[in-house]
């Protein structure tokens, strides 16, 4: 008999890497279930200010819901401050909003990445129910274990141990770390079945905002 | 646990939909030139057996938007009990303005949303389509609340027998009879495969001028292959 | 001597049916300092004054942003003004995500009304002592609405409340009929005369006026006062020189129409 569970899967995984000056955010564009593909033209990326998206996979409904409540906490923001949330002040939020959830989490595996006040590439990463740390690249959701390694690998962050602490940006050009996003997606998608079809890769500088697409693997 | 507290507890859980009584299968929502059509069949199961024969599972919402379901019949009813609720007080405002298909669609993800979070669902997957001052929408939301937009959507069975056939078959500007043909090649396959459903069914159609929901008919079938006729032959010794 | 009975509480009627309490809360919009606006097809535009209660105190906020599709502007008690403008951001809010659409102006302002009537009628409350305009932008085109304290609400081509507003309406009923078609500019070059006219001979400048616009592409903004005292000074000059040309014509042609006034 069936039974209700008031969780399912929906696959994807979302990247992010920071720069002196710029920050990339991806995610592959798939949506499953189990063993079907539900849409292929999905996006996962939630632009929440004009220098802070929000990449998330894991269970869409949550993951929607989350994008709501922090778009209009967001909006509450800008009427009382006139201006827009940074990128960090975005970072907490979204953790007390997870912890808010503790007993009854948002299944969502989030990446915040943007610029901070200071124009510096910011990455947030974070678990389902809210612990966060500030690093310079990361990657989550049902690729992160194929592409997590490749980036330490890549981008060898300096240990956080080091003292004084040094900036965790990594030291690729922007061109250079979209490069590097396209092919851990390309790999990711080989072996992960919940990642393909399409990778949606946006890069904030201070210019703006920009995105790119580049196909994957359909099958 | 004494047995009064037991009680309670039951009592508590007969008040939520713990897994489906009678359903409705597959429903599937293409994209045309015009508008939008959708499909399914009337057959309403009770567990396995064919309990209702005639079941309109789709429906219009306001000018607008068209609603098709699968799963649980009662929930759908429910579920247009409060979509008749909610045109006819944004009707009662008689200031023009009225909902479209996204508005509709966003209203069912949040009830069907918070539905879940109470952990007491509407059993079914929804399947809207509309037109609205020329734009075209078609979305899908399922019990727990995942929702999308696509060119076709297919609820149940028909997100794995019809979708392939759509995603091989399916053009921006298909006319109306080529459409109809495609979502008739679909709902064949199902008819085969799908053992819940059923020979009677009805296509609706939502464009700019409005909403028709055809009267019921049924698909020419083939049964005459010989494994059909003769299942038990070629594999002897079995009954 | 004399004292008006029926003036001690809103839900007393007095023997010719009025509310008194109603009205002394729509005199409070009265002594507000002054807030116009206007519209186009595409375009809203709201303008405020701002008067500083003291020389050393700044001024008080006036317009607010409610979402991206609606602005108001206030005259009145700016206290009761704020608590109104975050009723009314809160209810977009909630609106849009249910629905993931904009909350059509007119039924904000009925909403609105509707709260506002209910102090009418409540022996404990008090009326809200402001009045709102609300400019929007929807499905169904711009609009301008004027909300009072008694809970009537009416839609406006053109309007002007606060203290001195006669002016300003005086300034737009001479001029509204070609409101309709203006171009986004001239309507702002519009809000700030019928500023202008309430200022009783006071000079304009940026620092004691707030506009913003809302239109078709255009989000809700209060426009900075570096660009309004642009505006200012260009449509003082270009006012000079239309009254220069205005002489000359009036010189090579006796007989042209007079003005309309």
């Amino acid at each position: 008999m069936a039974r209700f569970s008031p969780y399912d899967n929906n696959g994807g995984t979302c990247v992010a890497i920071a720069g002196a000056d710029y920050c990339v955010i991806a995610a592959d564009t798939r949506m499953s279930t189990g063993y079907s593909i539900l849409t292929r033209d999905y996006s996962k990326i939630c632009k929440l200010a004009d220098k802070c998206l929000l990449a998330s996979s894991g269970f869409q409904a949550d993951v929607r819901a989350l994008q709501k409540v922090l778009s209009s906490r967001h909006l509450v923001y800008q009427h009382q401050h006139n201006k827009q949330m940074s990128c960090p002040a975005m970072g907490q939020l979204l953790s007390n909003t997870l912890y808010y959830k503790r007993f009854f989490p948002y299944y969502a595996f989030n990446v915040l990445g943007g610029l901070d006040s200071e124009g510096k590439g910011c990455v947030f990463t974070y678990d389902a129910v809210g612990s966060y740390e500030r690093v310079g690249y990361s990657s989550q959701g049902s690729g992160s274990t194929l592409i997590m390694p490749v980036l330490d690998n890549q981008l060898k962050s300096p240990s956080p141990l080091l003292l004084p602490a040094k900036d965790a940006v990594t030291p690729l050009l922007e061109n250079e770390a979209v490069d590097l996003v396209k092919d851990v997606f390309a790999s990711a998608a080989e072996r992960d079945i919940y990642t393909g079809d399409r990778v949606e890769i946006v890069i904030v500088n201070a210019e703006g905002i920009r995105r790119e697409y580049i196909e994957l693997r359909k099958d | 646990m004494t047995s009064v507290e037991g009680l309670l507890v039951c009592e508590q859980d007969s008040q939520r939909t713990l897994s489906p009584y009678v359903t409705g299968t597959s429903v599937i929502g293409i994209k045309y030139k015009d508008g939008i059509l959708m499909t399914a069949d009337m057959g309403g199961s009770y567990g396995s057996t064919l309990r209702y024969k005639s079941v309109e599972r789709m429906k219009s919402i306001g000018k607008h938007s068209l609603l098709g379901a699968s799963g649980e019949i009662s929930d759908f009813q429910e579920i247009l009990r409060y979509l008749d609720e909610l045109i006819k007080y944004d009707d009662m405002w008689d200031d023009g303005n009225s909902f479209g298909p996204k508005e509709i669609h966003n209203y069912l993800t949040r009830i069907m949303y918070n539905r879940r979070n109470k952990f007491d669902p509407l059993w079914n997957s929804l399947v809207l389509g509309g037109v609205k001052n020329g734009q075209k929408y078609l979305g899908t939301v399922s019990m727990i609340g995942v929702h999308f937009e696509d060119n076709h959507v297919a609820t149940g069975f028909g997100n794995h027998l019809a979708r392939p056939i759509l995603r091989d078959e399916w053009k921006e500007d298909l006319s109306y009879e080529d459409a109809v043909k495609l979502l008739e090649k679909c709902m064949r396959v199902l008819l085969y495969r799908d053992r819940s459903a059923i020979n009677k069914l009805q296509v609706a159609k939502i464009t700019e001028e409005g909403v028709t929901i055809s009267q019921p008919y049924s698909l020419k079938t083939f049964w005459g292959f010989n494994a059909f006729q003769n299942p038990s032959k070629g594999a002897e010794g079995t009954w | 001597m004399f004292r008006n009975q029926y003036d001690t509480d809103v839900t007393t009627w007095s023997p010719q049916g009025r509310l008194f309490q109603v009205e002394y809360a729509m005199e409070a919009v009265k002594q507000g300092s002054a807030a116009i606006g206007l519209r186009s097809k595409t375009h809203i535009v709201l303008a405020s004054v701002n008067k500083a209660n003291s020389e050393l105190s700044s001024h008080q906020k006036k317009i607010f942003k409610v979402d991206d599709h609606i602005g108001v502007a206030i005259a009145g008690l700016t206290a009761d003004g704020r608590v109104l403008s975050r009723y009314l951001r809160s209810e977009c809010i909630n609106y849009s995500f249910t629905y993931e659409s904009p909350l059509p102006v007119g039924r904000l302002v009925v909403q609105l009304a509707d709260k506002a009537q209910v102090c009418t009628q409540r022996s404990w409350k008090r009326p809200y002592g402001v009045g709102l305009l609300v400019a929007g932008l929807d499905e169904s085109g711009a609009h301008l609405y004027y909300n009072c304290p008694s809970g009537n609400y009416f839609e406006y081509q053109a309007f002007a409340i606060g203290s001195r507003s006669q002016a300003a309406k005086t300034y737009l009923e001479r001029k509204f009929e070609s409101f309709m078609d203006s171009s986004r500019e001239d309507l702002i070059k519009d809000a700030l005369f019928a500023i202008k006219e309430t200022l009783q001979g006071e000079k304009l400048t940026s620092s004691i006026c707030t506009v913003a616009v809302v239109g078709v592409e255009e989000p809700f903004h209060i426009l900075d006062q570096k660009t309004i005292q642009e505006l200012i000074e260009s449509f003082e000059i270009r006012e000079e020189e239309v009254a220069d040309q205005g002489a000359a014509m009036q010189e090579q042609s006796p007989e042209a129409a007079p003005m309309d006034i």
